[in-house]
């Protein structure tokens, strides 16, 4: 049993003053590269704050249940250190690598000098080993955000961690106690094993295909999915076959546990830092009140289980009843979970309950919105027709290359907003969907003076994955274009069977959800639902290049990546 | 038997026949996205820059009392209406995206800096290469002589372009080798879900021969895999071969696996025994069980048969044209 890092409001100012700066200056020390050498990893982030923090990236390994592997640490923790801010302050970040590769690091959320943004070849050079970077920037927001690599795949290798901004002025719902919640995955398979597999091996990682006897559907459904060459079991690429799933860095059998005083209101900061899962979050017998999306505060909604897509942040706040209760992370594919306990009786357990039956997709999820519900079989298609109808390449506008990278297009896609996730469509209890978010504090009124659509496309067969077509590496020089403030209406049409969160560095956007013009929720990370369309407005109001990309770390080195130009620069 | 020479041109076009109709997607050339595309209509006498949407209040527009029919729908720009219809295309940027330098972090960090780091990242993001190799068959086939077959094949390359070698041969245990082949392939991608595939092939039993070989290889509908190839000797002779299997799984490591391959030949072969036509069938049925994804022990039958003037001559030699085989086997790949 171990004990999260944990800050109460009951503790003393002083006493938090102390213990942060202690465990800073543990932390924050940068230790030769063979000094950290290959040491385990510690679970779960100390803490850092204050104007000046360093960071230290190096090799590790790390050990959960009956797995263990290379990993990589920062300040010798995975994750790594809180970075816990203040509205208003100004930072300096010192980020020494210790590998023996570039190395970088992503503000996830943070509005900033693009310089600073930390994507090599983008925002800059990247981090050469043995060299120290500083970050430098003025803290403009506040709310859940998080850190990770933007190089290569070492984010999969525990390259992430927290960061939380303390509101210059706070106006939302009360709470006596806070955890950060960071969710991930550990794997011992180096990444590009993993990589190397999803492009080789078919459905490599699948462990919930459907078989001869398994499953509920129809013969007539399993030869229509069969003539279209898709795989309705296709819900993550990576499973828990091969992940084990982390709260804080503790896979279950690290038995987590968060303690809390009878009658706290206990505030949630869940971040989904893991590089390929959706995650369902449920406290069963609780509620959770969602009080912020992507470090944004919204107006309270009661739930009692939301998805989060990888990279987005929920903050939520639960008033447990006495005793113990067990949070459950499942993967959205019901292929593993993490697991806490949250218990006002230190050591009391609440049962974890099973794994649910695995998802299979739907006739919406390939884009049939208009005909969802019904059974496919039902529909009277000529032999063949429906191949046809699953990739009329007449649907696609100039915009879009088309080739062998561009296995399906959405006939009918529709906007799901209000779709709650895969999976939590069928359960019987209140689910969070985008449509219950809006914005608590208004945002300035305007009207879109463009509309722009960009399509998702892929090949899961040959796991090619693409914006238009196109993969980042055919479009380098091409990116898409903002003029400075201008106001762009930007809809993504998802034309694969994958649910992909899809995320724009440097800006909120806001999510056009049928909430009032001025109420939109504000997001940085976006899921489009399978063979579904999103739309959101943004401001286009940060000079520079950002990064754009599907969040789903293979699917990003696979090709799902764009350049976002916003121009003049000031 | 003039018309048989078509047969191996039939067999080619079969396959691709199965696939999407949508070979004009391959001919068609990426619109350069640099060029801003055309406006829908001419807003250029319509001053924007005096409309102040900032301050209009949707909202509280009763829309109901509207008379659409009286509106010229012509002269509205849809791009800038915040309604939720997709444009028919997407309308170009303004002007003012298009100023200052390509790439912005150029200015703060220099090119030279940032050149080989924006490589980088372009390599890193969609240009995956990788190589494979699969032994989809390695077997001893017990039947009336018992036999030992390998089929394998692999590659080398990216998502669209590869270099695939494939090799199959057999031979009689405590004899010599019957057949054996080696090919190395050209495999570009054609369709989602088909690969062309051109390059040599050469013989080293029955006899030392080579080919040119003209094929296609992928996922047809219904999940089935499929390879199929036309040979054209160095002695003139046209030769096909089609090769067909589906993985029926029966648990999520039990896998049934029906495979069929057909043989055709455009002419007599005399010194291989082949005649004119269809040449041979045979249809196997392999059940494997996957220790692991890579590694999967099997057993099965298979029911081979000789056809037409091939069997012919089969029977005038003496020999039995079907024949029945008991496998063990192993399914394995890297």
């Amino acid at each position: 049993m171990s004990m999260a890092p944990l800050i109460s409001r009951r503790v003393s100012r002083r006493t938090l003053i102390r213990s942060t700066a202690s465990l800073a200056a543990l932390a924050g020390i940068p230790m030769a590269g063979w000094a950290q050498g290959m040491g385990a990893a510690r679970k779960g982030s100390g803490e850092l704050s204050g104007e000046d923090i360093s960071l230290s990236i190096g090799d590790s390994h790390f050990a959960t249940g009956g797995r263990q592997g290379h990993a990589i640490a920062v300040n010798g923790s995975i994750p790594g250190p809180l970075i816990r801010l203040r509205e208003g302050q100004d930072v300096r970040l010192h980020v020494t690598n210790n590998l023996a590769e570039d190395s970088s690091i992503h503000w996830h959320g943070l509005l900033l000098p693009f310089q600073y943004d930390g994507v090599p070849g983008v925002s800059f050079p990247g981090i050469a080993p043995g060299q120290t970077f500083t970050y430098q920037f003025p803290i403009r927001q506040s709310g859940t955000y998080w850190w990770h690599s933007h190089s290569g795949l070492q984010e999969q290798s525990g390259h992430y961690g927290p960061i939380v901004i303390e509101p210059a002025h706070y106006h939302g719902p009360a709470h006596d106690r806070e955890y950060v919640l960071l969710l991930s995955e550990f794997t011992p398979m180096h990444p590009h094993d993993i990589m190397r597999k999803l492009k080789v091996g078919e459905h490599y990682f699948n462990r919930q295909m459907l078989t001869a006897t398994s499953g509920e559907m129809s013969g007539a459904d399993r030869r229509m999915w069969g003539r279209m060459r898709m795989n309705p079991r296709d819900i993550l690429d990576v499973s828990g076959s091969e992940y084990s799933y982390l709260i804080n860095g503790h896979g279950p059998a690290d038995d987590l546990e968060l303690t809390f005083r009878r009658g706290e209101r206990v505030r949630l900061r869940v971040i989904n830092g893991s590089a390929m899962t959706f995650f369902n979050v449920r406290i069963p017998g609780a509620e959770m009140l969602v009080v912020a999306a992507d470090g944004q505060d919204v107006d309270p909604v009661a739930v009692e289980e939301f998805q989060i897509g990888a990279a987005e942040t929920y903050d939520v706040i639960v008033q447990p009843a006495d005793g113990a209760h067990v949070l459950v992370a499942e993967a959205m594919d019901r292929s593993g979970m993490g697991v806490a306990t949250l218990t006002s009786q230190p050591g009391a357990r609440a049962p974890v309950p099973d794994l649910r039956e695995p998802v299979t997709l739907t006739m919406a999820d390939m884009g049939m919105g208009a005909m969802a519900g019904g059974s496919m079989a039902g529909m009277d298609h000529g032999e063949g027709s429906m191949d046809h109808s699953m990739r009329d390449l007449s649907l696609l506008p100039d915009s879009v290359a088309t080739g062998p990278g561009v296995d399906m297009v959405a006939p009918m896609s529709a906007d799901r907003m209000d779709y709650p996730g895969l999976g939590l469509d069928a359960v019987s209890h209140r689910v969070l969907r985008y449509t219950d978010l809006r914005a608590a504090s208004a945002n300035p009124m305007r009207a879109p003076e463009r509309t722009l659509q960009i399509h998702l496309t892929g090949n899961m067969e040959r796991y090619m994955w693409s914006f238009d077509g196109q993969q980042f590496t055919a479009v380098t020089d091409d990116p898409i274009r903002f003029g400075f403030d201008e106001r762009v209406r930007v809809t993504l049409v998802n034309d694969t069977m994958m649910a992909h969160p899809i995320h724009l560095h440097g800006h909120f956007f806001e999510l056009v959800n049928g909430a009032d013009a001025t109420h939109q929720p504000r997001k940085h990370t976006l899921i489009v639902q399978p063979g579904s369309k999103a739309t959101f407005d943004l401001t286009a109001n940060e000079p520079g290049d950002w990064a754009f990309h599907c969040h789903l770390l293979y699917h990003m080195h696979a090709g799902m990546m764009q350049v976002v130009t916003v121009r003049p620069l000031a | 038997m003039r018309y048989l020479l078509a047969l191996p041109l039939l067999a080619l076009a079969a396959p691709l026949a199965a696939q999407d109709h949508d070979h004009s997607a391959t001919s068609q050339t990426a619109p350069d996205q640099a060029e801003p595309a055309p406006a829908p209509s001419d807003h250029s006498e319509m001053d924007h820059s005096a409309m102040d949407h900032s301050t209009m209040d949707h909202s509280t527009m009763d829309h109901s009392t509207m008379d659409h029919s009286t509106m010229d729908h012509s002269t509205m720009d849809h791009s800038a209406m915040g309604h939720d219809m997709p444009p028919a295309s997407n309308s170009a940027p303004p002007a003012r995206a298009l100023e200052g330098p390509l790439h912005a972090a150029d200015a703060i960090w220099g090119e030279a800096a940032m050149r080989p780091a924006r490589e980088q990242m372009a390599i890193e993001n969609g240009t995956f290469r990788t190589a494979s190799l699969l032994v989809e068959r390695f077997e001893a086939r017990l039947g009336s002589g018992d036999a030992y077959l390998w089929d394998m094949q692999g590659f080398i390359g990216g998502d669209l372009d590869r270099l695939v070698i494939k090799t199959e041969g057999e031979g009689e245990f405590g004899g010599a080798l019957d057949d054996a082949e080696v090919q190395a392939l050209w495999s570009h991608a054609i369709t989602p879900f088909f690969d062309l595939q051109m390059g040599a092939r050469l013989d080293v039993e029955p006899d030392t021969r080579s080919h040119a070989v003209l094929g296609v290889q992928g996922l047809a509908p219904y999940m089935i895999h499929l390879d199929a190839a036309a040979f054209l000797s160095d002695r003139g002779d046209v030769t096909a071969r089609i090769e067909a299997e589906y993985d029926q799984k029966i648990t999520q490591r039990v896998i049934l696996q029906p495979r069929v391959e057909v043989e055709l030949a455009a002419q007599d072969i005399a010194e291989r025994d082949i005649g004119a036509g269809f040449t041979s069938f045979a249809a196997g049925l392999r059940l494997r069980y996957e220790i692991v994804r890579e590694f999967a022990p099997y057993v099965g039958v298979e029911w081979s048969r000789k056809l037409g003037r091939t069997a012919d001559i089969a029977r005038l030699g003496g020999d039995d044209p079907s024949a029945t085989a008991v496998l063990v086997g192993i399914r394995t790949w890297f």
